[in-house]
């Protein structure tokens, strides 16, 4: 073992020939377990299906077919483009990119008012943010669903109040789920902001302001490229679990209000039993947020570069 | 600083903050204050009770939610062991080897449970255990859960041994301590702060879980969300909100824990 001198500069000689071995849990455990079920889902997603679940080891293109094609109730009718997926998906993307958009809105000014607080409120604010991060998920979209039932205590409220005149119907449709995704994700894009905006240089927006520029043009030039990185990383962390929620759309939502993770689960668990079609669902959604991730990570590393 | 331009005032954000803390704590609020009711019904108020706490620890339903409770909580102290463990252990080869073959790619594994969709992770694991002919139920929840833990358990030890300096070690190693003393006795010391917020959120995020573990579990075991979801598709009861308000108190209970572990560390760094 080279201690004592030789070493003094680094103490990587202490591990020295140990790195390997210290790695080797996390790649036998993520990469048998996690990796190996991705590459197989792949496979699965090119076989045939076997009634209420299951495969056959035979190799077909139906689940990507039924995905993307319609050939009719005994598939022998000329192939026409199915939209009934494609909708799903179409719908699933909206309502996270809405999600994400919503997020951002009420957001970044948390995150800018909490970053501009001093130290000791900071503390207390971001503790108030955070909390309901680490709630159940399941527990405080069952919440959502009880507070916006029709004869539920958000209704009963504006009728006391006397905004409306009845009952507003929110559950099962689009804005419910909207709602709930938006709910869930939020803590999500404050922090994040959050973090950026902390490291914020006031002295930045000094200079501009002593060179007449007003409030909203410092907001809009300087302070919002400033904390970008963070409003990246929190549109990320909301849009991607967004996109393949299931409480959300499951809870709040209905038939018309279908998402990918309700379509996939459905192939599963649900009356569907589909696996092959499911796995390509999967898969599909899975080079959606993969693409998503890559151009992430390639502005990144540009972003070091400079 | 001049009057047109403190930055840190904002006309309106300060509402739209309260609005954020309001849509975040409304429903749970609302819940809360439901658990209390002395009513069947679950919309009309009958003043303050505690029948429905009574209902989920000695109702007829709380032998399920017992048994579903011990199970999530056996799964979560073990997951979030072993994910520590593990992060531990791949945390000490990112950040001290100097050279490690393909730590590019070790990061993203380890950040790979973090980036795929937990339905897909979920999808995947079903496929996974199904084809290999493994049992579905408590080992298939464990393993699922211990692999989605790992990033969430690197990540503030990861964190934590930023700053910390090699130098403790070296010094050690310098007093003719052996390797294995120099990390028992000096690093390991030094991590624990990020060690311990480490545990705590794998532990939180394996309680949290209900679509993995609804995909793995299979028949005839419950995980607590499995056991309310299962529970909530038939309706909200009381006793439900009952669950929910004690699970809650838990959760605030975990972030005071790891905030004042935190702050700990903090201390400890600074003297």
């Amino acid at each position: 073992m080279a201690g004592g001198m030789a070493s003094a500069s680094n103490s990587a000689g202490i591990y020295k020939g140990r790195a390997g071995l210290l790695i080797l849990p996390s790649w036998l455990v993520i990469g048998f377990f996690l990796l190996l079920p991705v590459c197989m889902m792949l496979i699965y997603s090119f076989l045939t299906k076997e009634f209420r679940g299951g495969v056959i080891w035979e190799f077909s293109l139906a689940a990507y077919d039924q995905f993307f094609f319609n050939r009719g109730l005994f598939g022998d009718e000329p192939p026409k483009i199915e939209w009934t997926y494609i909708t799903i998906f179409w719908r699933s993307l909206w309502q996270a990119g809405l999600a994400t958009a919503f997020c951002l809105v009420i957001g970044f000014p948390t995150a800018w008012f909490i970053a501009t607080r001093v130290p000791r409120h900071r503390t207390v604010w971001l503790l108030l943010i955070t909390i309901p991060y680490w709630v159940n998920l399941l527990i405080r979209t069952v919440s959502m669903k009880f507070l916006i039932r029709d004869t539920g205590p958000l209704n009963e409220f504006l009728l006391w109040l006397g905004m409306i005149g009845e009952p507003i119907h929110l559950i099962n449709t689009n804005l419910a789920v909207q709602l709930g995704l938006f709910y869930s994700y939020l803590p999500f894009m404050v922090l994040p902001i959050y973090a950026s905006a902390e490291r914020y240089n006031f002295a930045l927006s000094e200079a501009a302001a002593d060179l007449y520029a007003g409030r909203w043009t410092i907001l809009r030039l300087i302070i919002l490229p400033a904390v970008k990185p963070g409003i990246i990383a929190g549109s990320i962390l909301v849009f991607v679990p967004s996109l393949g929620a299931f409480l959300a759309p499951d809870l709040l939502g209905g038939a018309k209000t279908f998402m990918i993770g309700s379509l996939i689960e459905e192939q599963f668990k649900g009356n569907a039993g589909n696996w092959p079609f499911g796995a390509a669902v999967s898969m599909i959604l899975l080079s959606i947020v993969m693409t998503v991730l890559i151009f992430y990570a390639r502005n990144q590393t540009r972003r070091e570069a400079l | 600083m001049s009057k047109v331009a403190d930055m840190r005032r904002f006309p309106g954000f300060l509402q739209l903050t309260l609005l954020c803390l309001l849509v975040l704590y409304a429903p749970l609020m609302v819940v809360m204050a439901y658990s209390f009711n002395d009513n069947t019904s679950i919309t009309i108020w009958g003043g303050f009770s505690l029948r429905w706490y009574e209902d989920v620890f000695f109702g007829v339903e709380a032998p399920k939610f017992k048994q579903a409770a011990l199970n999530s909580l056996t799964i979560a102290v073990m997951a979030a062991t072993c994910a520590t463990v593990i992060a531990v252990s791949s945390a000490v080869a990112m950040m001290r080897a100097r050279r490690l073959r393909g730590r590019t790619a070790s990061f993203a594994l380890i950040n790979l449970p973090l980036m795929v969709p937990e339905i897909v992770t979920a999808v995947a694991s079903l496929i996974f255990f199904s084809a290999i002919g493994f049992t579905t139920g408590y080992a298939t929840i464990l393993v699922a859960h211990i692999v989605f833990c790992i990033p969430f358990a690197y990540l503030p030890i990861a964190a934590r041994m930023q700053s910390i300096e090699d130098t403790y070690e070296q010094a050690a190693m310098d007093l003719y301590a052996t390797p294995a003393q120099a990390f028992r006795l000096v690093l390991l010391p030094l991590m624990m702060p990020g060690i311990f917020s480490g545990f705590l959120l794998a532990f939180i995020i394996s309680l949290d879980d209900f679509l993995i573990t609804n995909f793995v579990k299979g028949a005839g075991i419950e995980t607590l969300p499995t056991a309310i979801f299962g529970s909530v598709k038939q309706g909200i009861k009381p006793n439900i909100m009952a669950i929910s308000t004690l699970l809650l108190l838990v959760s605030v209970g975990f972030v005071t824990l790891s905030y004042l572990a935190s702050r700990m560390g903090q201390n400890k760094t600074k003297t």
